[in-house]
């Protein structure tokens, strides 16, 4: 039902677009303005790297684009379609069927296994068990973690478990794929696997990729670069050349 | 869905299997004590029934005076019976099986050495057939024993094992203070009754043997009657209250100067009060049932509380608020139902265990089972439903962070 919503619109609008974007936290006095009006329009199959200083709004816009959280004003339009009118269950299911996460804290379940990890959005969707497996195999392999399907995430490095978590996002064949900081518990040379591979998903599927970080090495390897500051886009560049 | 849902709860419990032994315990002995209290309390209403009903079945008991219980309650004194007041009981009252005037006396009986403190009971051949006895060796009283009031007697079984301990007591002669009479019959043993008398401590001589050699008067001191099968007692009584009536001359208005008592009467007044019993008994172990539940509830928010990035991973992830609150809800019932069938093993365990201490019979109800097994899994939703909800309405951000 929400599916069909969703999905019939994809020429006419561009796959996130945020207008005039506002967030406050708080009330009266005590209220901290988050996102002072963000424009910004992300197309299917971009690679996009959101930077900027702590406190800049960059995770709150990240919250936002991941539908946990609503905006305080303007209009958020996924796929054409007002995520701020949107109910709870209704931005569950948005997220359940379009969207994959990578955290930074990798956000993995404790004592349950790589490929059940793998498995979880699939259950929500209500994919039988065996399909399940299958999808979650084929995308443990393409995070090169094949034969480590039945390690629970305290017996794997950070790298691995950074890299089972991009299969549970990826194992939906999800529109966008939201990446906060992956690479902020990492080593550099750690840090770049996980960047190169998100590039090659970007490259070879066609996974549109919003990044935060604040890692001017990893923005590197988008295609595009959109600075925060104080809770607006301070500056955007794409391919090397600032707009 | 839900399979999966169920899946994931047995797997959680086993992860905390101390923890989760813990939490069914109140469960455990909520159920248990439902089940031990409930079958023993069926148990022993049936014994108290099938006690009653060894008394006799459509037993009428027809005693001269009036009881009146309660507050101001007197006890009037009405004149004895007499034999022909019996006789003309079995001859004018239809849907009779037998009529039985009796009389006793206490008395020493004697043979050998041997010496034991009884009642001697006299009566006629209907005593046996009213008071459900069955002979287990030896004859009935025949009519010219009757009659005649000769020196025979029927002995009880606790009687007969006094005296005669292992030796067949048929045809040998006891003395009932100076009355010489000789053995015809046994008993069958009727055991204890549910009031805790000896019901085999008594010697059956005819009713004129006792009038005359041991009594000396001609008295009946009660008259019992038993009624067919499918004739109301009811009726019975009525017909036999009328009759006495007439024969003692009362007049229109004046009360009874006797009290006819129906067996079926005492017998649902015993088993309602056990009843009662049974069901008091069966509420105070609810209550620990109720503690149970809570406790559940105590670990199913502590549950929550240690999840929350668990829940806040599911909930990114595209759970909805009712499948968190669906697993945390399936995983409180799935304990409770646990703790309920481990309940319902140890319950049944301990009534049969009980039963045979307590010398009631052991009544095995599926219904009973069934009802606690529910009770417990309805134990689960009702405490699991505020932890669950509690988890399935947290903030997937706030959630995620939480460390």
């Amino acid at each position: 039902m929400m599916k069909t919503t969703f999905s019939t619109q994809t020429s006419k609008h561009s796959l996130i677009e945020l207008q005039s974007v506002t967030k406050v936290y708080g009330t009266g006095s005590a209220a901290m303005q988050a996102l002072r009006g963000i424009d910004l329009q992300i197309d299917q199959g971009e690679f996009a790297a959101v930077m900027g200083p702590s406190g800049s709004g960059k995770s709150t816009c990240m919250n936002i684009l991941g539908c946990l959280d609503t905006p305080s004003g303007g209009a958020y339009l996924f796929e054409g379609v007002n995520v701020a009118k949107l109910s709870r269950d209704q931005r569950a299911l948005l997220r359940r069927n379009y969207l994959g996460f990578v955290f930074q804290g990798f956000n993995l379940l404790n004592r349950t296994s790589a490929l059940e990890n793998v498995e979880l959005p699939l259950v929500y969707r209500g994919i039988l068990a065996d399909e399940r497996e299958e999808s979650a195999l084929r995308a443990l392999e393409a995070v090169g973690l094949k034969g480590w399907e039945s390690h629970t995430p305290g017996e794997l490095s950070g790298g691995q478990q950074q890299r089972v978590a991009i299969a549970r996002a990826i194992v939906t064949d999800p529109k966008v794929l939201l990446a906060d900081e992956p690479t902020g518990n990492l080593d550099s040379a750690r840090s770049r696997e996980i960047m190169e591979m998100l590039a090659a998903f970007n490259r070879e599927y066609g996974i549109t990729i919003v990044l935060v970080t604040h890692d001017a090495d990893m923005a590197a390897y988008a295609k595009r670069i959109i600075r925060f500051l104080d809770g607006i886009i301070d500056s955007e560049e794409e391919n090397g050349e600032m707009l | 869905m839900l399979r999966e849902t169920i899946l994931l709860a047995l797997r959680e419990i086993r992860r905390n299997l101390m923890r989760s032994s813990l939490t069914i315990l109140g469960i455990v002995i909520g159920v248990a004590a439902v089940i031990t209290m409930v079958t023993l309390g069926r148990g022993a209403t049936a014994k108290v029934t099938s006690d009653i009903t060894k008394l006799g079945t459509n037993l009428l008991q027809i005693r001269p005076g009036q009881h009146r219980h309660g507050p101001g309650g007197t006890h009037s004194t009405g004149d004895r019976f007499k034999e022909d007041d019996a006789d003309a009981i079995a001859r004018e009252i239809s849907g009779l099986l037998a009529v039985a005037p009796m009389a006793s006396q206490t008395t020493q009986a004697i043979y050998g050495n041997e010496n034991w403190a009884t009642s001697v009971i006299g009566s006629t051949r209907g005593y046996l057939q009213v008071r459900n006895w069955q002979l287990e060796n030896g004859r009935q009283f025949t009519d010219s024993e009757l009659r005649g009031g000769k020196g025979v007697c029927i002995l009880g079984a606790t009687v007969r094992k006094e005296l005669f301990g292992g030796q067949n007591p048929l045809g040998n002669t006891i003395r009932l203070e100076k009355l010489s009479c000789q053995v015809i019959g046994v008993l069958e043993s009727k055991g204890q009754s549910s009031f805790g008398t000896d019901q085999d401590d008594f010697v059956l001589i005819p009713l004129r043997t006792l009038q005359r050699r041991i009594a000396g008067n001609i008295d009946v001191s009660r008259i019992y009657v038993s009624a067919e099968d499918g004739i109301s007692t009811k009726k019975v009584e009525q017909d036999i209250g009328r009759l006495m009536r007439e024969r003692r001359r009362i007049a229109m208005g004046e009360e009874d100067d006797f009290h006819v008592r129906d067996m079926q009467e005492l017998v649902s007044t015993m088993t309602g009060t056990t009843r009662v019993l049974t069901g008091l008994l069966g509420a105070v172990a609810a209550v620990s049932l109720l503690v149970g539940g809570i406790g559940i509830m105590n670990i199913m928010l502590v549950s929550v509380t240690e999840r929350t990035r668990e829940i806040g991973i599911r909930l990114a992830i595209g759970a909805l608020e009712r499948d968190v609150l669906m697993q945390f809800l399936v995983e409180a019932v799935v304990l409770s139902s646990f703790g309920g069938l481990i309940g319902i093993i140890l319950g049944v365990v301990a009534a049969a265990i009980g039963a045979r201490v307590l010398a009631v019979p052991f009544v095995f109800d599926p219904g009973i089972i069934a009802i606690a097994f529910l009770f417990s899994a309805a134990v689960g939703v009702i405490f699991g439903y505020f932890p669950a909800r509690q988890a399935g309405q947290l903030d997937p951000i706030e959630a995620l962070r939480h460390e």
